[in-house]
């Protein structure tokens, strides 16, 4: 019973970082319908700036995390307006194929000044955030993650739900044209998405960082993980992807607990397949999918 | 009977029947370039060029393989695959179990180890019944990934990550061990691939790809079958994949599951788009162009090595070779997006116009 505890606490934690991984490749879908293959990449991005700006410039923790923001969000702004402006319109390989060259632009970047080893954080979480529960505890950096990730979850929510901005991402993810001609400003509106995914990115980032330490290559391949996440929760869906990274983290810790460690790698892609199969719309997309 | 006349200069696009539309070769010109292509390449230069250089020249024969099959798919019939890598994979440890187990012999085996990629590839094609564009890609992706891990824990047939080692090819009691004689068998089967592929483009077949691909609705409404047609193309695609597989298990003697992965799948994405997605010169160009910009690397980096400079970063190929690959996909796509084949028609239309610019 210890044992099933126990997976289920760390599925549901696991879980929660991949949904918050998700929150900013949803971001990025929701405006502007582009698979987004540098999410993890992005992430990385985050974790380091995070990790220069702490161990290099040794600034104190809250104003490098603030800074880190503003860098991500900065950063995306860029990426949106060098690499994805010109592509608007363009076949959907090509915008595909573009976040693809970016992925490995930005890792080749980060492995040649970090290197592929593990790098970390110096601590700074204090002890007493931390519950245990029972025979279980919960460690003081996942209580953190939970507290930082639900309120940045009910401030994407407020912000698509009501302001304007956020409405304007929501139409012309639905329809670019009609969004142009009913006096959407689409420009603005790509790049402000881009700009708050990196930020959500960056977030992300350091969170994961904090708990497993920095890696380009182990970042990177959160970045694939992903993907079963949306397509379980419905690629447009920031719910969805909180769900359905909750459902992958407990199918992932679950298999590697009562199955087999290494199938634990795999399981969440052979699970995509099967949803594809079944229900392509995820659990709380939009049924926009044609069939042929 | 009718005497050939012989045709040397292009008067522009003036056509009188639908077979002139389907040629391969719109001038003599042309045929005369291609025939002395193929003689040079076979008669000239496995003699004058270097054992390492004819190494290369082989790694590249075996990328064009592969790349002229998802040519097919990516180009002609507008499915992205991320898959391709692994498909190659399977080519690789099927021609390898083929000949441990079984002591097939070099000409069954790849043919052999084609189909059996070509029957996993449709198996991991059946989404495309129901899915379109980025979903489609996506579960392209998961297939690369279960393929990976198949490979690497079914022990009892690939040896897990032990690999296999695969016997020297022979042909009717021919050993072809050395670089050179593999050159031979890599491109007589290169040629023979780019001939079946850019004649099944003239096929009823591929135009129902096409059309699948410029339209599918439309397609549909012609009568074209969409999803048989579909899972045609991923066949085909990946009986390209699994010949080239074979080809690189004979020809580097030992394979581990390692090479295969996604980074691989990509190289492939990139060489199609690099060379020019639905041209199958340009899906050669970008083999080349590919494979050529590795060694380049390469070569860069060791270079740097031994005049010591950044030697504290202790850099190695990877970052520099992981950069640049990006930046010459981006920079593709965003400057010529129809790639090097594109490229070298315009070359070739500048030469052929000249002194007038049109």
């Amino acid at each position: 019973m210890d044992f099933f505890l126990h997976l289920l606490v760390s599925g549901l934690s696991i879980g929660f970082l991949y949904g918050l991984s998700a929150l900013g490749f949803v971001m990025i879908f929701k405006s502007s319908s582009v698979l987004n293959f540098a999410h993890g990449e992005l992430l990385a991005m985050g974790a380091f700036l995070f990790l220069a700006l702490v161990t290099w410039a040794e600034l104190p923790i809250a104003l490098a995390f603030l800074l880190t923001l503003a860098g991500c969000f900065f950063l995306g702004f860029v990426i949106e307006r060098l690499f994805l402006r010109p592509l608007i319109g363009e076949p959907l390989i090509f915008v595909i194929m573009l976040t693809v060259g970016l992925a490995s632009m930005f890792k080749g970047l980060l492995l040649f000044i970090w290197g592929g080893n593990l790098h970390t954080y110096p601590d700074f979480l204090p002890e007493w955030i931390g519950i245990t529960l029972g025979n279980i505890s919960v460690p003081p950096v996942y209580t953190a993650v939970l507290a930082v990730g639900t309120v940045f979850l009910i401030l994407f929510g407020l912000f698509f739900k009501f302001s304007s901005q956020g409405i304007y991402m929501r139409s012309v993810a639905d329809n670019q044209r009609a969004a142009l001609s009913l006096g959407v400003h689409v420009k603005r509106v790509f790049a402000l998405s881009w700009a708050i995914a990196a930020l959500v990115a960056g977030m992300s980032g350091i969170v994961l960082g904090v708990i497993n330490g920095i890696n380009v290559h182990d970042l990177s391949a959160i970045g694939l993980k992903v993907f079963p996440v949306v397509i379980l929760g419905g690629l447009d869906s920031i719910g969805g992807a909180i769900l359905g990274g909750i459902i992958i983290g407990l199918l992932e810790t679950f298999t590697g607990g009562y199955l087999s460690p290494s199938l634990k790698d795999v399981v969440p892609y052979i699970a995509l397949v099967v949803i594809l199969m079944v229900k392509p719309y995820g659990l709380f997309g939009l049924k926009e999918i044609e069939r042929v | 009977m009718e005497t050939r006349k012989w045709t040397f200069h292009p008067c522009g696009n003036y056509r009188e029947r639908y077979d002139q539309e389907l040629t391969v070769f719109e001038t003599d010109f042309g045929r005369l370039w291609a025939v002395l292509g193929l003689v040079l390449l076979f008669g000239a230069v496995p003699f004058a060029s270097s054992p390492y250089f004819i190494h290369i020249l082989n790694m590249t024969g075996i990328a064009a393989v592969a790349a002229v099959g998802l040519n097919i798919l990516v180009g002609y019939t507008g499915q992205i695959s991320l898959g391709h890598g692994a498909f190659v994979g399977v080519g690789a440890y099927a021609a390898a179990v083929l000949a441990t187990r079984w002591n097939v012999p070099f000409l069954a085996a790849v043919p052999a180890a084609g189909l059996v990629a070509a029957a996993v590839g449709m198996v991991f094609g059946i989404p495309s019944g129901r899915l379109k564009g980025l979903y489609l890609t996506i579960a392209t992706l998961a297939g690369q990934f279960i393929i990976e891990y198949v490979l690497v824990h079914w022990e009892s047939v690939t040896q897990g990550t032990m690999g296999i080692t695969v016997p020297r090819a022979e042909i009717l009691g021919w050993s072809i061990g050395s670089d050179r004689s593999f050159f031979y068998a890599i491109y007589l089967v290169l040629a023979g691939m780019i001939w079946m592929a850019v004649n099944l483009m003239r096929t009823r077949y591929g135009r129902a790809l096409v059309a699948i691909r410029d339209n599918d609705r439309a397609a549909e409404g012609m009568g074209i079958p969409v999803f048989p047609y579909k899972l045609l193309a991923f066949g085909i695609s990946s009986f390209y994949a699994g010949v080239a597989g074979a080809l690189w298990a004979y020809y580097l003697v030992s394979i581990t599951a390692e090479p295969f992965n996604m980074g691989l799948s990509v190289e492939y994405i990139a060489m199609v788009i690099i060379g020019g997605m639905g041209n199958m010169a340009g899906a050669v160009f970008g083999a080349v162009f590919i494979t050529g910009l590795n060694e380049i690397l390469r070569f860069v980096t060791e270079v740097v090595m031994n005049m010591g400079l950044l030697s504290e970063y202790g850099l190695n190929i990877a970052p520099l070779r992981e950069f640049t690959f990006g930046l010459a996909i981006v920079l593709f796509i965003l400057l010529e997006p129809r790639g090097l084949a594109e490229v070298w028609r315009i070359v070739r239309s500048s030469f052929r116009l000249w002194p007038f610019s049109y």
